[in-house]
């Protein structure tokens, strides 16, 4: 890249109307639209007896009330498997209202519309629903004892087994010097953004067409998705991704029952109609993530080098699986890490619970992987009284082994070949980032001030930017104003910043003419989504081919104008130039006139364009394979993902009278290849370290034994403050990706990947005994310390002279 | 999460909301600075028939602090209190408290008063005026009366106030000569209501030795309860005297529960480790008011 | 008599304009804000009074208006995130320091929880002395009662000491 704006801290251009109370969120659009609120279940499994509308049929304001009954045609059946595999042997979806029997607290069963949602709710109230509880089940263990099915035609409550090996472990671990075998869990969570969904949907009668606004992560899957489920042509429906208050993968999934049925009763109803999730219904009606029990048996030798990798992971997907396997393939797939593992097997069993769907939360089963991995190096390491970072050291792929293939199939159904990276540069920078050969001298300092200290880290790697494809389209107006367009949706990353920075650098253009819109179906049709850190790999390089068609086009038309030759022309500031011959040029806009041979003549500059101002008569206006206007529509799909690398290191003090846990010191190594916006990137890492921590610390679904949300409300939630985030340090290394044109991998969700790894193993290291269940809490880590039968690290025995 | 329907009434006086909430019944609900009620509302975990506001009367908005203690108005807010120099003189304890309770934008809300009106065990107000021995007075349409803290707190969220009740001021006694107190309160997260909390006084006689120790705890039993350490350290002399005993008195004395975020037995071992904290730093505090 | 309503007509300054609107009692001033008044800045993320990003200024100081019914504003001024920005006086706007210092230094992302940030730091900031240099634990206060998810706060802390910063240059 030749300009200055790639790879530049470029202020970001959303935050114009941000800061000022000029954003259109999903809520702000559609003021006097009808309100929707829904009945939802109170309980985890449940036969509904009867449905009594009766008393809502007084509310003042009332307009219509939905229930399973009223859904027709393709409405009436299950939501649809988004992605299906043939590991899923099980597959089950929910209806857009429940059919007869609900599966978990929080499924919509009845849909009331009113004049507002104070209305809507009140209605909602005095519907009665009459329910046979039947058995729950609720957890891992309990899924897995099979006494009560979910599903009863899935009697042992299993989804699906997804298995991948690469040679044979048996063996492999049996001529393993030592091996170790252990048992960890962690915890649901979810991505809480800070805006809950919403859909708003408006049926223009006369043209039988439909609009709908989703605080959606996928515009255009929802727009094929409501086609499909109302039998409308696709041409008849467009979805719009608003302003979106972020996402972390929450919104990726769909339809929810949400985006039908909106748009269903406003066409029913001819009225505007829209729905604002609010925060408890986000709770218990989005999804969670994270929740996993690892078996892990781990051969190495006298070095701590690995041998053989066994793992057994059971899975909580939720009461349904919309979103397939995904979550058990990138925790399968992503767990080997930046390591040679010279044989590796993996099951991962998907399992029901009578609790709320679990897809993708930023990470997408690689903090589990991680967390898999990272502790058994640790436990290696203290296995074999060697430093923690030597251990990985050794283990490390090296840089000459690039291409590394793990001999994996990837989420996309392509093989986990990583494409560069520099492992051991990432090690060496986090190791003097954080102080690593400092830890003892500051541990002994702090016991000085009666605090426990330990120090942990954690290393991953990322599979990013997986396909199948995105798209984008660069138009140069009249006017000089470059309109960039790409399908995939927005949620807070500065996409119209970076994309600009990227379309002007590409097309020599000031980055003020360029304007980039995203998630619109009306101005591009066809993307994937916004999900897997893929967004600046993905339309970042379509926008990037875009524009090269552009540039190409309008260096020659303007070739012909100057009686050049293309190769010898430029473009800088919007004008083409002749390069070396000052004077001999053109503006960007006039070619874009030029390139639409025009017959009317509506404003000044278009006169330039009409047929009696050109006078070339050999050919015609528009060659034969030409097309009028100066724009270029390209798509960029991908061999298979590229893989970004970090490495994460943590010290907490932690107070031995409170157990109360502070994390002193974060240090961040990243590596995403090229980068457009530095500043944007930093971003990125400082917002997932900071729901890394809360993931480790604070945030947990609390579900009780009947399937009941304990913890609803971000009162008993606990999203982190200010005050529970650590402060982080970044240091950077840059080994672009050699996939694609840009060089770039993505950034999107690797700061929240290492945060439990890397927490429980400084946890670990300050309190001597071994940590295996995240998040944890105070009053957990006191559980731990006094429980005579926790296991002690040997670090923590050698340390004290073998006294326990 | 918006609130159910009800009828709202904000009268210029207690007798007009006395009257309102006599003529409304037992479905009438004052609203203060609506800091807990709203969020009720907006859950509909509950429904009153009507709102009667006590914003607008005139007059319960004031803090008044006088040698025996400070009285603070129905209307002062979290925010006011936290900034009156002539009560934290007075009864040093009510800053110390108020300074943790939620976040600054709920403080210029939400009213003293109103939180022990609101009688949750986990509020650090409660404690205070447990500890401090205070009362409230509380209008009824009879008139008006002293309702000791023992005789107000009689359940989680619940108070003995039943009928038409406005509680007009809440008061706190002064900090007694001799004596010192102090505050800290374990919370998840800043600003969160306390797994466990500790307000403790330390009285000093003459020759500065302990003669009086009582702690009051947040988020460890349905109501507040004070209990008496003295016997740990009666009698010593303040700088020698042994704050972990009393620390371990407190935890056989407190009968705390298990929640989300914490077992009772945590619970306890905080009992203990605040209970000794805050004694030392109160202790220090009484033997600079002791002279020596 | 006292009235007891089911509706009524709330007057009260917003951004320094008179503004009227007829509400159920019930309202709180958040929707009022949005749905009445169409000043859809402030936002509602969880309508239970943790997250802050419904903060509004009444009277000069940051309250939850999840929190207040709407009705209870009667007479009062309110300031929303619309309203911090200053007229130029030529037919554009002068941000706040806090705004500007929001951009610069990238303390947003998906701007959600933005508002709520902006007015209870520009409230904060504009109570001190602004000629004294900021501290970290004024830092703290002033960002500790809000939630947002996207930014992991580093920014925004920083922002705070850059609107700080602008505002001690201005007072000199
Ligand atoms: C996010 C958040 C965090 C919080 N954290 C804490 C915390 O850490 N510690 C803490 O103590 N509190 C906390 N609170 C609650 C806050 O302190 C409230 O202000 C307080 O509990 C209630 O005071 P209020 O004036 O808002 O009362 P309201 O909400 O108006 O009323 C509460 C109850 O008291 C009754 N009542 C109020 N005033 C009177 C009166 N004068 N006479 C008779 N009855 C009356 C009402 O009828 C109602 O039942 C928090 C609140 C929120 C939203
Ligand atoms: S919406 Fe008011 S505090 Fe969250
Ligand atoms: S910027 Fe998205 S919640 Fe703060």
């Amino acid at each position: 890249m030749t300009t200055k704006l790639f790879g530049e801290p470029v202020r970001r251009r959303e935050d114009a109307r941000l800061i000022t109370g000029r954003g259109r969120y999903l809520d702000d659009i559609g003021a006097g639209a009808l309100a929707a609120a829904f009945v939802r279940s109170p309980h985890a499994h449940a036969r509904i007896t009867d449905i009594d509308v009766e008393a809502a049929l007084d509310v003042e304001g009332l307009v219509a009330i939905y229930t399973y009954e009223d859904l027709t045609g393709p409405m009436a059946e299950p939501l649809p498997v988004l992605i299906p595999h043939p590991q899923l042997h099980a597959p089950r979806t929910g209806y857009p209202l429940a059919d007869g029997v609900v599966h978990h607290v929080g499924e919509p069963v009845v849909m009331v519309v009113a004049t507002d949602r104070y209305v809507a709710e009140d209605a909602a109230e005095r519907i009665v629903v009459g329910y046979e509880e039947l058995p729950v089940v609720v957890g891992i263990d309990t899924a897995r004892a099979a006494e009560h099915a979910v599903h009863p035609d899935v009697p042992d409550n299993v989804a699906a087994r997804h298995h991948q090996e690469t040679g044979d472990v048996e063996p492999a671990l049996a001529a393993s010097p030592h091996t170790l075998t252990f048992t960890q869990t962690i915890e649901r969570s979810a991505c809480t953004p800070l805006e809950g969904k919403g859909v708003h949907a408006r049926w223009d009668p006369d043209d039988g067409s439909l609009r709908v606004y989703s605080s959606t992560q996928a515009s255009t899957s929802v727009r094929a998705a409501i086609a499909a489920k109302l039998e409308l042509s696709l041409d008849r429906v467009e979805v719009i991704a608003p302003d979106v208050g972020g996402g972390f993968g929450v919104k990726i999934v769909h339809p929810w029952p949400e985006e039908l049925l909106v748009p269903m009763a406003a066409m029913r109803l001819g009225r505007e109609v829209k729905w604002a999730e609010d925060r408890r219904e986000h709770f218990v009606s989005s999804a969670h993530e994270r929740g996993q029990r690892q078996e892990v048996t781990v051969g190495f030798d006298d070095d701590g080098r690995l041998t053989a990798l066994d793992v057994h992971v059971w899975h909580d997907n939720g009461a349904y699986t919309p979103y397939g396997i995904i979550v058990p393939i990138i925790t399968a797939t992503q767990l080997v890490g930046p390591y040679v593992v010279p044989v590796y097997r993996v099951v991962v069993e998907s399992l029901y619970t009578n609790t709320v769907i679990v897809t993708p939360y930023r990470g997408a089963g690689r903090p589990q992987a991680c967390f898999a991995m990272e502790r058994t190096m640790d436990r290696i390491a203290d296995a074999l009284g060697l430093d923690r970072a030597e251990v990985r050291r050794r283990n490390l792929i090296t840089p000459d082994q690039f291409p590394y293939d793990h001999h994996l199939t990837f989420q996309d159904g392509r093989p986990v070949v990583y494409d560069s990276g520099d492992y051991p540069g990432l090690l060496e920078k986090l190791t003097a980032l954080v102080g690593w050969e400092s830890v003892e001298e500051r541990r002994a300092e702090a016991a000085g001030r009666g605090k426990l200290l330990g120090a942990g880290m954690a290393l991953y790697v990322e599979g990013t930017g997986p396909g199948p494809y995105e798209g984008g389209h660069v138009q140069v107006l009249g006017s000089g104003k470059v309109l960039v367009s790409t399908g995939l949706t927005s949620q807070g990353q500065g996409h119209e910043t970076v994309f600009a920075q990227i379309v002007a650098s590409e097309l020599g253009v000031p980055m003020e003419d360029v304007e980039v819109h995203t998630g619109d179906t009306r101005r591009f049709g066809y993307a994937v989504g916004t999900f897997a850190s893929r967004a600046a790999v993905m339309s970042g390089n379509a926008v990037a081919l875009a524009a090269r068609g552009v540039r190409e086009k309008a260096l020659r038309i303007a070739a012909d104008v100057l009686e050049a030759d293309p190769s010898d022309l430029e473009i800088d500031e919007g004008l083409v130039q002749v390069r070396g011959t000052p004077g001999a040029s053109i503006p960007l806009r006039t070619v874009a006139v030029l390139s639409n041979p025009l017959r009317y003549a509506f404003d000044e500059a278009a006169k330039q364009a009409t047929q009696f101002a050109t006078h070339d008569d050999t050919k015609p206006p528009v060659a034969p394979g030409d097309a009028p206007g100066l724009e270029h529509r390209d798509y960029y799909s991908p061999l298979r993902s590229t893989f970004a690398s970090g490495a994460h290191a943590a010290v907490v003090e932690i107070d031995p009278q409170t157990w109360e846990i502070d994390v002193v010191q974060y240090a961040v190594v990243h590596d995403c290849g090229n980068v457009v916006n530095p500043m944007i990137v930093e971003g990125q890492v400082h917002g997932g370290v900071a729901q890394g921590v809360g993931g480790a610390l604070y945030e947990r679904m609390a579900y009780d034994a009947d399937g009941q949300l304990q913890n609803a409300s971000f009162m008993d939630f606990l999203v982190p403050y200010a005050s529970e985030v650590p402060d982080v340090v970044i240091d950077h290394q840059q080994t672009p990706s050699p996939l694609n044109p840009l060089g770039i991998k993505g950034a999107g969700e690797a700061g929240v990947i290492p945060g439990s790894a890397a927490l429980a193993s400084a946890i670990e290291d300050a309190v001597g005994r071994r940590v295996a269940a995240m998040p944890i809490s105070p009053s957990e880590l006191y559980d731990l310390v006094r429980d005579d039968t926790a296991e002690r690290t040997a670090a923590s025995t050698r340390r004290t002279g073998a006294t326990a | 999460m918006k609130p159910p329907p009800f009828r709202y009434a904000d009268p210029g006086s207690v007798d007009e909301a006395l009257d309102v909430l006599a003529a409304e019944g037992d479905g009438a609900k004052v609203l203060a600075g609506g800091q807990s009620l709203l969020p009720l509302l907006a859950m509909r975990l509950a429904a009153p028939a009507t709102l009667v506001d006590v914003n607008r009367v005139p007059g319960l908005d004031r803090v008044e602090a006088s040698a025996g203690g400070v009285r603070v108005g129905a209307l002062v807010r979290h925010a006011g209190l936290l900034r009156d120099t002539a009560a934290a003189e007075v009864q040093p304890l009510l800053a110390r408290a108020t300074a943790d309770v939620a976040h600054p934008a709920i403080r210029n809300r939400g009213t003293t008063v109103g939180s022990i009106a609101h009688a949750d065990p986990s509020g650090e107000l409660t404690a205070v005026l447990a500890l401090t021995g205070g009362s409230v007075t509380v209008a009824r349409p009879s008139g008006r009366a002293e309702v000791g803290w023992r005789d107000l707190f009689v359940g989680p969220l619940e108070t003995s106030l039943s009928g038409p009740a406005v509680v007009v001021d809440a008061f706190f006694p002064a900090l007694a000569e001799r004596s010192g107190t102090a505050f800290a309160e374990i919370a998840r997260r800043k600003g969160d209501y306390a797994v466990c909390g500790a307000a403790v006084v330390v009285t000093l006689d003459e020759d500065r030795r302990v003669a009086a120790v009582r702690a009051a705890y947040l988020s460890v039993g349905p109501v507040p309860e004070v209990h008496d350490l003295t016997e740990a350290v009666a009698g010593k002399p303040v700088d020698s005297a042994d704050w972990a005993a009393a620390g371990a008195l407190a935890r056989t004395l407190v009968d705390p529960d298990t929640d989300l975020h914490a077992t009772a037995d945590y619970r306890r071992l905080l009992v203990g480790v605040l209970t000794e904290r805050t004694l030392a730093e109160a202790a220090a505090e009484a033997a600079g008011r002791t002279a020596a | 008599m006292t009235s007891i309503d089911t509706e009524r007509t709330v007057s009260l300054t917003v951004n320094g304009v008179p503004r009227e609107a007829r509400v159920p009692v019930r309202r709180v001033l958040a929707d009022a804000l949005r749905d009445d008044l169409g000043l859809t800045g402030t936002h509602v993320g969880c309508a239970h009074g943790v997250c802050g990003s419904c903060t509004v200024l009444v009277d000069g100081e940051p309250v939850r208006s999840c929190l207040v019914l709407a009705v209870q504003v009667q007479g009062a001024a309110v300031t929303t995130v619309e309203g911090l920005a200053r007229d130029d006086h030529r037919g554009g706007q002068v941000l706040h320091p806090v705004q500007e210092a929001f951009r610069e230094c990238h303390a947003l992302q998906c701007g959600f929880c933005t508002p709520g940030f902006l007015v209870t730091i520009a409230a904060g900031l504009e109570a001190r002395d602004a000629a004294e240099e900021i501290t970290e634990e004024e830092v703290d206060e002033l960002v500790g009662g809000n939630l947002c998810r996207c930014t992991g706060y580093t920014n925004i802390k920083k922002a705070v000491r850059h609107a700080a910063a602008t505002m001690r240059e201005d007072a000199r």
